[in-house]
């Protein structure tokens, strides 16, 4: 079951307002950097360092770029953003054990995949790591993902919101109908 | 107070991906095979609202023009938007709805997790010939709004005023909204059917 996209919609717009009234605009593929360079940091210490004036840059050039903010946030992981990833963790889950949490058919198999391709686990978890990856590698290429280019983008008019959603949605109807014949 | 924000704003961006079904693949790619549109409809109708009520908010004052965060145009924006979309429709999960569809409990998201920490790390490694390529280089102008927005540390596209463009595109995203039907292709279930 869910909301009525009438109110669902309106709930949604209002908490990307929120965020931009309090904040900033809401975005979240780059965390997937900042805990990439956490890990990293502790299998690497060099990876992350300190300059003189209490700069933070990277060996890394990725992390080093933009003064070493990525750097500094991971330096620093009690951040604003990667905070905010985490907590919508929280929020999802609280709010999925409210309606009584997701059946154990849904948490091993989404419905759609079983229609289309039956009990086959590994091939979808096969497919869904290879996704993550291009899904990830995409979305920094593109300097953000469906939250922060495609929401948060189009909602401040932002030439490059219209154009990421235009690529986006040029590969995935596509491939969603390719790929997903039958609706589950 | 800015982690009590983020964990406020964070958590309610959490639960409403969720109760939308956001965080189901079965809703996502239902939507991106433009079976059922209600995903579509609700999004379209977020976008509308926020652009209006940030817009409004900015012309009367509340709102801090300098909260507003532009990214920049460039190629590899839309190929970057691309190959999202691709593993968009084939996982049925994007960055935001993946870590929400694993703390609800679904294995196969936390398997997109992991392929999209190392899809970053890739990313992070292919930097140098990325920016080498001239593909990152800003079109337009970069960080360019499509009006120009009064106060905004962005230029615009156009020289119209960025604020009441921004309340008139936002009552665009609104309208097509209402107007879009919840179905394009085929019969199935209706958006209330539970899953």
């Amino acid at each position: 079951m869910v909301l009525n996209w009438k109110f669902g919609g309106v709930l949604l717009g209002f908490v990307f307002f929120l965020a931009v009234v309090l904040v900033k605009p809401i975005g979240v593929s780059t965390q997937f950097v900042i805990l990439d360079a956490i890990v990293g940091d502790v299998v690497n210490a060099e990876l992350i360092t300190q300059n003189d004036d209490g700069a933070y840059t990277s060996s890394n050039a990725y992390l080093a770029k933009s003064k070493g903010k990525y750097a500094k946030s991971a330096a620093n992981p009690l951040n604003y953003s990667f905070v905010f990833v985490l907590a919508m963790m929280v929020g999802a889950f609280l709010s999925s054990m409210a309606k009584g949490g997701i059946s154990s058919e849904e948490r091993n198999l989404p419905a759609i995949w079983y229609a289309n391709y039956g009990d086959t686990p590994i091939k979808r978890y096969a497919v869904v790591f290879l996704s993550g990856f291009i899904v990830l590698y995409g979305a920094r290429l593109a300097g953000g993902c469906t939250s922060g280019h495609m929401m948060s983008g189009m909602m401040q008019t932002s030439l490059s919101g219209y154009i990421f959603a235009a690529g986006a949605f040029a590969a995935a109807v596509p491939v969603a109908m390719m790929m997903y014949k039958k609706e589950g | 107070m800015e982690i009590l924000l983020a964990i406020v704003v964070g958590a309610a961006f959490g639960a409403t991906l969720d109760r939308i079904g956001a965080t189901s693949p079965n809703w996502i790619i239902r939507m991106l095979s433009l079976r059922n549109l209600h995903l579509m409809k609700t999004i379209l109708l977020a976008i509308g609202t926020g652009s209006i009520l940030m817009f409004a908010g900015q012309m009367a004052g509340i709102v801090d023009v300098m909260h507003m965060s532009v990214k920049s145009a460039y190629v590899g924006v839309f190929i970057g938007g691309l190959l999202l979309g691709g593993g968009w429709a084939a996982s049925g999960y994007c960055p935001g709805t993946g870590v929400c569809a694993a703390a609800s409990g679904r294995k196969d998201a936390w398997v997109f997790i992991a392929g999209g920490l190392l899809g970053a790390a890739a990313y992070m490694m292919t930097y140098p010939s990325w920016k080498s390529s001239g593909l990152l280089d800003g079109l337009a102008g970069g960080k360019v709004t499509l009006g120009t927005v009064p106060g905004a540390k962005y230029d615009g596209l156009m020289a119209m005023s960025g604020d009441v463009l921004g309340i008139v595109l936002g009552g665009v995203f609104v309208l097509v909204a209402f107007l879009l039907p919840e179905r394009l292709v085929g019969n199935g279930p209706e958006a209330v059917a539970a899953e």
